[in-house]
């Protein structure tokens, strides 16, 4: 059974194992289609037309099955591997382990961006950033440039408070939890994220970042984390909603998979701790 | 105003259009890799169309057209089918995607967690982190 833990308290041999496996991911050609694929999803996903995968209920659904598929990918390469998260609530400097030389590498240098140590440094060769919409083909971080601060605990757990899933209209205009989570309405936790870290994270193309998955993963934790408060609280529109998926209806690119299959994590992976 | 710049035309659909300036990205989720189709620029009489998706109720901003760190910024109201907002604005010649929020804020592509007031904001921030390098379309 898969078990995300948080990315603080792996191992060396399985921050290695990680790195290798996106690595892997990459020199196949296969780590890029995802990154395509966001892409895709965040110039569709729009606030008065269809949108799936941003900007609407099912940004968490979603981001789950997309976690997931990433992360079969990935177990396709080495078994062993798992995504970790990023609780940025704690891990909340740039000198965080996770910024290490040995894991996800530091922030971009002063001239360009560029993230000049760690796997993913295009001085290494093996992480070309090709999927992108300008000419650059380095992996560029700013971290803390764009916004000074990462979210706080306090400020999570306000959201995580709020009883009601989401609200119409079911854009970014929305109250309730998912619009606070995903961050275009009050204190800004997923959006924000995204802003600190700079670079390609602060793009479409976010996911050239691999801290993206990270980031993404410990989102869909306060999502497990937000049911377990919330028991008499679910997913909504419970009912087909023109432009938004209903509880019930398939998410694209899928086709095959709705918010309702996507409730309960526990069929696909469980956290090293969920409080 | 300014022409604004005439620009390549890619693909045959985009042949196809007259008087459009865009058009949709609808096929980009469906797992499309032709992300982008344009057409010929023609912002000369074109209104704000308040009517459509995405902007209903309120009117386009006015055009801009102006060097900032060097590089030419232009937006125009244009004929897209909701996503744009119905504007369109571009660097050095090259659309940078943006998208108008329900709070009538802006994002582009480049800045897309990050909601900005107006689209020529959002260009500038798109100036500041591009650092010189060129948009181009998505491979």
């Amino acid at each position: 059974m898969t078990v995300r833990k948080n990315q603080a308290s792996l191992t060396t041999a399985e921050k290695r194992s990680f790195v290798d496996a996106l690595l892997e991911l990459k020199r196949t050609g296969q780590y890029d289609t995802f990154v395509t694929t966001h892409n895709a999803f965040i110039m569709s996903d729009t606030d008065n037309g269809d949108r799936v995968g941003h900007r609407s209920p099912s940004f968490l659904p979603w981001h789950r099955r997309f976690l997931i598929q990433f992360e079969q990918a990935l177990q396709a390469i080495d078994p062993s591997v798992a995504l970790p998260y990023w609780d940025w609530t704690v891990d909340r400097t740039v000198g965080a382990s996770l910024w290490a030389p040995d894991f996800l590498g530091g922030t971009g240098r002063a001239r360009d961006g560029q993230v000049a140590e760690g796997p993913f440094a295009v001085s290494g060769g093996r992480w070309p950033v090709t999927v992108t919409v300008d000419g650059r083909g380095f992996l560029r971080r700013a971290l803390g440039s764009g916004v000074p601060q990462l979210p706080t605990r306090s400020e999570v757990d306000s959201v995580l408070a709020m009883p009601t899933y989401d609200t119409a209209p079911w854009n970014s205009a929305s109250d309730g939890f998912r619009n606070h989570l995903e961050g275009w309405r009050g204190v800004n936790l997923h959006n924000r994220v995204h802003v600190w870290v700079g670079g390609q994270m602060a793009t479409g193309a976010s996911p050239n970042d691999p801290v993206f998955w990270l980031h993404h993963a410990f989102i869909d934790r306060l999502w497990a984390q937000w049911q377990a408060r919330h028991p008499r609280s679910t997913y909504l529109p419970g009912a087909r909603t023109r432009n938004v998926v209903g509880l019930d209806d398939v998410m694209r690119p899928w086709n095959d998979v709705t918010p309702a299959d996507m409730l309960d994590h526990t069929r696909y992976y469980t956290f090293d701790t969920v409080s | 105003m300014p022409q604004l710049t005439r620009r390549r035309t890619l693909g045959a659909a985009a042949t196809a259009l007259t008087g459009l300036v865009l058009t949709g990205f609808a096929q980009a989720a469906g797992g499309s890799t032709d992300l982008r189709t344009t057409g010929e620029k023609r912002p000369e009489g074109h209104e704000a169309h308040g009517g459509h998706e995405g902007h209903t109720g309120h009117a386009a901003p006015q055009p801009f057209s102006e060097t900032f760190q060097g590089r030419r910024i232009e937006g125009a109201p244009s004929h897209a089918d909701g996503h744009h907002g119905g504007y369109t604005v571009l660097v050095d010649g090259e659309e940078l995607h943006v998208m108008r929020n329900a709070d009538n804020t802006w994002v582009s592509v480049i800045n897309h967690y990050e909601t900005f007031a107006t689209p020529r904001a959002v260009a500038r921030a798109a100036v500041i982190e591009l650092q010189g390098s060129e948009l181009v379309p998505l491979a």
